[in-house]
């Protein structure tokens, strides 16, 4: 094996993809062939770092040099200064914003600072299609040792003790669910992984399957093991064909191994994993509507009872869990559930991946204990919001979560005080929406994605949704009234009460968290027919100050749709009725007349 | 058995464990409303998406509230049914699906029988608050078949159709697609239904809640034929017609009006009045020759014959068989059905006996079935493009003309069915209910094989609602015929792939579409899932059969004259021209387009 002096780590997520890594790949691999380096310097692709908004990332070991937004271009400087000559690239440095000094090494740097990777523990570290590098890693360490132990209740004790919860969304007790399905008796049973990730903005489950895929596969191996089944399914959605592929692989390196398959670790333990592609359809996230997709049927919820634990795919036991989840297994049986349960809060243990996202200064994928707060996350891991403006808002929980405002920046951060703050944990999307943000078309944009998403079997998400959605966009037109107002409390409350699974139920949280945090928005609109945030594109009225106006008609002559009149060296007027809004008079105008009301 | 106490309205209830909180309040005179519910007690059919949402109660302790449909009683629960938190979600929850739906109640076929405008009453929705300008309502093409009117507009997602038309038929047509607000039950790719591996049983219909699925409407055909004075026209009244209109006009479920629906033909103004039982018994005696001969072929050791032979008076069978068991077409009998034979013989036989000629003879059937307004329209069973029977109505339709045309059905005077094509033997009332044509072949086939009278004329053994009866019927000595009766297709696939697999151990077998055969058919009063009132009407066929003077086919007069007069003997080749009939393959593939 050769012995390498440096490792070159190079992001090989979803996003760096997008943003040419293959390409950067190739060049340094390239390039050090072509300065006979390549038995000296390893090339690897890993999962997500997590730094998105500085993407690619390439990572320099053993010194940890963190290499942000990357070209292809840069590679042959990297090789030249970097390998050769031992001097780091400082323009590709990361840049404090705070003293503008440049940080080599990414443990110094606020948005690494804080987190804590547990789940995201092998992200970013090795390459997620070598089982050896897993391996390296402890992997499959765990798994060896619950087989050993053959003591399934253990297992399931332990990670009752450990306090892990279910990182989908709602925070089932996962040892709990595992004891539920156990003790049910049946001539096969199934463990499901539901990688069926589908709020607006998180990717964290791509992002361990594409960059640890093996340690869902051990997790998934423990389970099988502690419920009984001998067969695992990962439900994954067919638009992640790079996870898809890195599982794929991953599967195949761990069966050669033995690691999956028949007798394994030399026991009378077998277990397979197949793979089962989703449409992409959110409410398939709900575990009946995943278990009867992945049957063939139609992806929609069932009345529960019967749980999956007593009757789930095929009428056969399961128990689905997020990918989230198995991640933290592993490291749990490793490390014990002592060192678990004393991270975190009293009723949230572990740590919670977030997709940090929205109008904040490091967009990325972080990793944080339980009951880090939200101001540490936003202004400290964050970076704060975006061109120093003020905090508005943050959307936890997607689709089914709700706002939270400021008096909520020092709340810790789990399960129970988000539910209690009227919003929820939910797969860890987090949306930071500043002073700019309507919060009237923030519900709105969530409730876009209910409407489409609803599959439609009960009539209160199928057409409750949909009359939410018509009334806010009512009300964005400026066209709603206090009646409206009353019409989509009362709406969302019964939509909540009434609708058939956890998406209906949580649908309108949206709408009745703004509403609750964000009242005199509403009234703005419906009463002043004002958008506070000045998002409202109905709303919005261009004017023309007639006395800054010069009469110049660079306005007029560029209005798409000749809304604007006047005649030369005279003050221009908008006609309101055919103005567009589109914007185009502003940026003509040499004599800052035009103003947006 | 395991009872659980629990309180409903403030009032302690005990129940077996498993029951619903709809049950449970039920049994206590609380009726909850129901939408998407269905459940036909006997028929193993029991539509339960909970879906609607209109059942919704208040459970104490839980976050939500609970459709009563499909949540079961537990141990101390305490459940409400009525408080303002449930009656303002049920209201709510009703208002969202009326602004959904075209409300065009006036001119909706189901007016006055639909059960979504009965709980519009039933709250008093005076004006709904999700109408208006901003508030968009689903838009889908109006589907008119041969048989089935969709009008996917009202739908309202209750999954009763879907439910029949996969789990108890195995058809396999109606399904739920899209999602969200557009989301609707619908062919694949939203084909009509003839490109469908649909077989126009119309059980969808007689399940739909509201105005989606109904009957095509042939009322405007008969009423201007009737008027034209160049046509004669002449109706065929179905066995099973006769045990169900009745209640059409506030009688109590299984009333016999074989009199007062002659009656009330002769009075709307049809120039002869015969009855659909006249050819069954026609059937009888040709599906029984035909029976009696593959039969004789098959015990001589003949492995060509087919065997068992399977009955072919349904035409949603017929089109089931065509369409998904092509290859096995040879087993059902070519007999035609009663509605057809009935047919062949007034556009030929009856036509040239009273000098009229083919294209001016109307020969409408009033059937308690749609499919068999599909099988009016099958090109075979013409002759030089006019049909042998122009087309069909349900008893609902007749049921609108007799009140379309100011008849007070209640007080008509009996009167009797015309003559030669009237005169009909107990044998052939009992088409209507499952086992029946079964048991009038072996009334038939017994004494025919034997040449002695039968000791008795009712086979118990081949009657009752069972989906699938089997029975062994000792004829004589080395002949005891293995029989086998199913109703609903789901069965009846059952039947097929026993026959594929080649494990069928029976000689004949009887199909019919429709849950508890033409009693149960898609055109009678709709029953809203009282499946009480489909028993009624199946009593009442055995009752009819017990009143009728001749109870087996072979020995009705009027059978035994055309036979001497016309056709020659039974299977003959008269018969074969007239009254029997080829079947096709007909399988669908539903593809993208």
């Amino acid at each position: 094996m050769a012995n390498y002096k440096y490792h070159i780590l190079l992001c090989g997520g979803t996003g760096c993809t997008a943003s040419e890594s293959p390409k950067i790949k190739e060049n340094f691999i390239n390039i050090l062939a072509e300065k006979n380096l390549s038995e000296d310097v390893q090339v690897i692709a890993t999962g997500c770092f997590g730094f998105c908004e500085k993407g690619p990332i390439v990572k320099i070991l053993p010194d940890n040099t963190f290499y942000t937004q990357v070209k292809p271009e840069d590679c042959r400087e990297i090789i030249d200064e970097h390998i050769i000559k031992g001097r780091k690239v400082q323009r590709l440095l990361y840049e404090n914003p705070e003293d503008k000094k440049h940080i080599s090494d990414s443990k110094h740097m606020g948005f690494y600072k804080k987190q804590m990777r547990i789940a995201l523990r092998n992200c970013g570290f090795i390459d997620p299609e070598n089982i050896d590098e897993y391996i390296a890693r402890d992997g499959y360490k765990a798994l060896a040792s619950v087989l050993e132990q053959n003591d399934p209740k253990a297992t399931i004790d332990l990670l009752k003790k450990a306090g892990l919860r279910g990182r989908g969304g709602a925070g089932f007790p996962t040892g709990l669910k595992w004891e539920l399905c156990a003790k049910n008796a049946a001539d096969q049973k199934y463990i499901i992984c539901n990688a069926d990730e589908g709020d607006p903005g998180a990717f964290m489950d791509r992002s361990i399957l594409e960059g640890d895929p093996h340690s869902i596969i051990e997790a998934m191996a423990i389970g099988g093991f502690c419920i009984g089944a001998s067969i695992g399914l990962v439900y994954i959605r067919a638009e992640y064909p790079l996870a898809i592929h890195r599982l794929e692989v991953a599967i195949k390196q761990a069966r050669e191994y033995g690691l999956l398959g028949e007798n394994i670790f030399g026991t009378d333990f077998s277990f397979d994993i197949i793979l089962r592609y989703g449409a992409g359809a959110f409410v398939c996230g709900e575990e009946t509507a995943l278990i009867h997709s992945m049957e063939g049927k139609r992806g929609e919820p069932t009345f529960k009872p019967p749980f999956p634990a007593v009757e789930g795919y095929m009428k056969k036991p399961s128990n689905v869990n997020n990918v989230e989840t198995y991640a933290n297994i592993p490291v749990i049986i490793n490390k014990g559930w002592e060192w678990f349960s004393s991270i975190g809060t009293e009723k949230s243990k572990g740590t919670k991946v977030f997709a940090l996202a929205g109008q904040i200064n490091n967009v990325g994928l972080i990793e944080v204990p339980m009951g880090i707060t939200l101001r540490e996350v936003i202004y400290e891991i964050g970076g704060g919001i975006k061109g120093g403006r003020k905090f508005k808002a943050v959307q936890t929980g997607g689709p089914s979560g709700g706002c939270l405002t400021e008096k909520f920046l020092d709340t810790p951060i789990d399960y129970d005080n988000l539910v209690a703050a009227g919003s929820m944990m939910g797969s860890g999307g987090m949306i930071v929406m500043d002073e700019t943000s309507c919060m009237v078309s923030v519900a709105k944009f969530y409730l876009d994605f209910t409407v489409e998403e609803s599959c439609g079997k009960c009539s209160p998400c199928r057409i409750g949704n949909k009359r939410l959605c018509e009334i806010l966009d009512k009300i964005t037109k400026g066209q709603g009234t206090m009646e409206d107002l009353e019409k989509l409390k009362n709406l969302a409350k019964v939509i909540k009460d009434t609708a058939l699974c956890g998406l209906g139920q949580t649908s309108p949280n949206p709408v009745l968290s703004t509403i609750d945090n964000f009242w005199d928005e509403y009234v703005a609109h419906v009463v002043d027919k004002k958008c506070p945030a000045g998002q409202c594109k109905a709303l919005k009225q261009y004017v023309i100050d007639p006395d800054k106006c010069k009469g110049c008609t660079a306005c007029a002559r560029n209005c798409p749709v000749g809304a604007i009149h006047g005649t030369v060296k005279n003050p221009h007027e908008i006609d309101q009725n055919a103005c567009i809004k589109c914007g185009t008079c502003i940026e003509k105008c040499k004599f800052n007349a035009i103003s947006i009301k | 058995m395991d009872l659980i106490k629990l309180t409903i309205d403030n009032r302690e209830v005990e129940v077996p464990r498993g029951t619903t909180i709809l049950k449970a309040a039920k049994g206590m005179g609380i009726d909850i409303p129901t939408l998407c519910h269905f459940e036909l007690e006997g028929f193993k059919f029991h539509n339960k998406p909970g879906g609607c949402r209109v059942c919704v109660v208040e459970v104490a302790g839980r976050r939500n509230l609970a459709p009563a449909c499909v949540t079961e009683c537990m141990p101390d629960m305490v459940v409400k049914t009525n408080s303002m938190r449930v009656l303002n979600a049920r209201k709510t929850v009703l208002e969202l699906i009326l602004s959904d739906h075209p409300n065009d109640c006036l001119q909706c076929a189901k007016s006055g029988n639909c059960e979504l405008q009965d709980l519009a009453i039933r709250f008093g929705i005076r004006k709904n608050p999700f109408t208006g300008a901003e508030h968009t309502q689903s838009s889908y093409k109006v589907e008119l078949s041969p048989s089935i009117v969709r009008d996917m507009n009202k739908c309202v997602m209750c999954r009763r159709c879907e439910t029949m038309c996969n789990e108890i038929q195995s058809v396999g047509a109606l399904s739920a697609i899209h999602r969200g607000f557009p989301a609707v039950v619908s062919t694949a790719f939203e084909k009509q239904l003839t490109e469908t591996p649909c077989v126009f049983c119309g059980q969808c219909v007689a399940v739909c809640p509201v105005g989606a699925l109904t009957e095509v409407d042939n009322n405007g055909k008969v009423l201007r034929d009737i008027a034209d004075p160049a046509k004669k026209t002449v109706v065929q009244v179905a066995p099973a017609v006769r045990v169900a209109l009745g209640e059409e006009f506030g009688m109590a479920p299984g009333s016999i009006v074989t009199k007062k629906l002659t009656a009330a033909l002769k009075a709307i103004g049809f120039d002869y009045v015969f009855d659909t039982d006249w050819s069954a018994d026609l059937t009888i005696m040709e599906e029984g020759t035909e029976l009696i001969g593959r039969l004789t072929k098959f015990l001589a050791g003949d492995k060509s014959v087919k065997i068992p032979l399977m009955t072919s008076c349904c035409p949603a069978w017929v089109n089931f068989y065509e369409k998904h068991f092509p290859q096995l077409r040879e087993y059902p009998s070519t007999a035609k059905s009663p509605q057809q034979m009935f047919g062949a013989i007034a556009k030929n036989y009856f036509a040239d006996k009273i000098g009229c000629k083919r294209e001016d003879m109307v020969c409408v059937s009033v059937m308690p079935c749609v499919a068999k307004k599909y099988e009016t329209g099958r090109e075979e069973l013409a002759k030089n493009g006019n049909p042998d029977v122009d087309y069909s109505i349900t008893t609902r339709e007749l049921a609108r003309l007799i009140k379309m045309a100011n008849i007070d059905f209640n007080s008509l005077p009996d009167a009797e069915f015309d003559s030669p094509l009237g005169e009909s033997t107990g044998a052939a009332v009992i088409f209507g209910a499952t086992g029946g044509v079964m048991e009038a072949a072996v009334r038939t086939a017994y004494e025919v094989i034997t040449g002695k009278t039968l000791p008795k004329v009712d086979f118990e053994e081949l009657r009752g609602l069972e989906g699938v009866k089997e029975a062994t019927v000792h004829v004589q000595d080395g002949l005891d015929l293995k029989l086998a009766i199913v109703h609903g297709l789901g069965n009846a696939r059952k039947m097929l792939e026993l026959i594929e697999k080649g494990e069928c151990p029976y000689h004949a077998i009887e199909v019919m579409a429709c849950p508890g055969g033409c009693i149960d058919g898609a055109g009678q009063p709709y029953h809203h899932g009282d499946s009480s009132i489909i028993k009624a009407r199946w009593e009442a066929t055995y009752q009819a059969d017990r009143e009728m003077p001749i109870r087996k086919s072979h020995e009705n007069p009027s059978i035994q004259a055309i036979y001497k007069e016309y056709l020659g003997e039974p299977c003959g080749h008269l018969s074969h021209e007239l009254l029997h009939t080829h079947y096709f393959d007909n399988q669908i593939k539903v593809e993208a387009e």
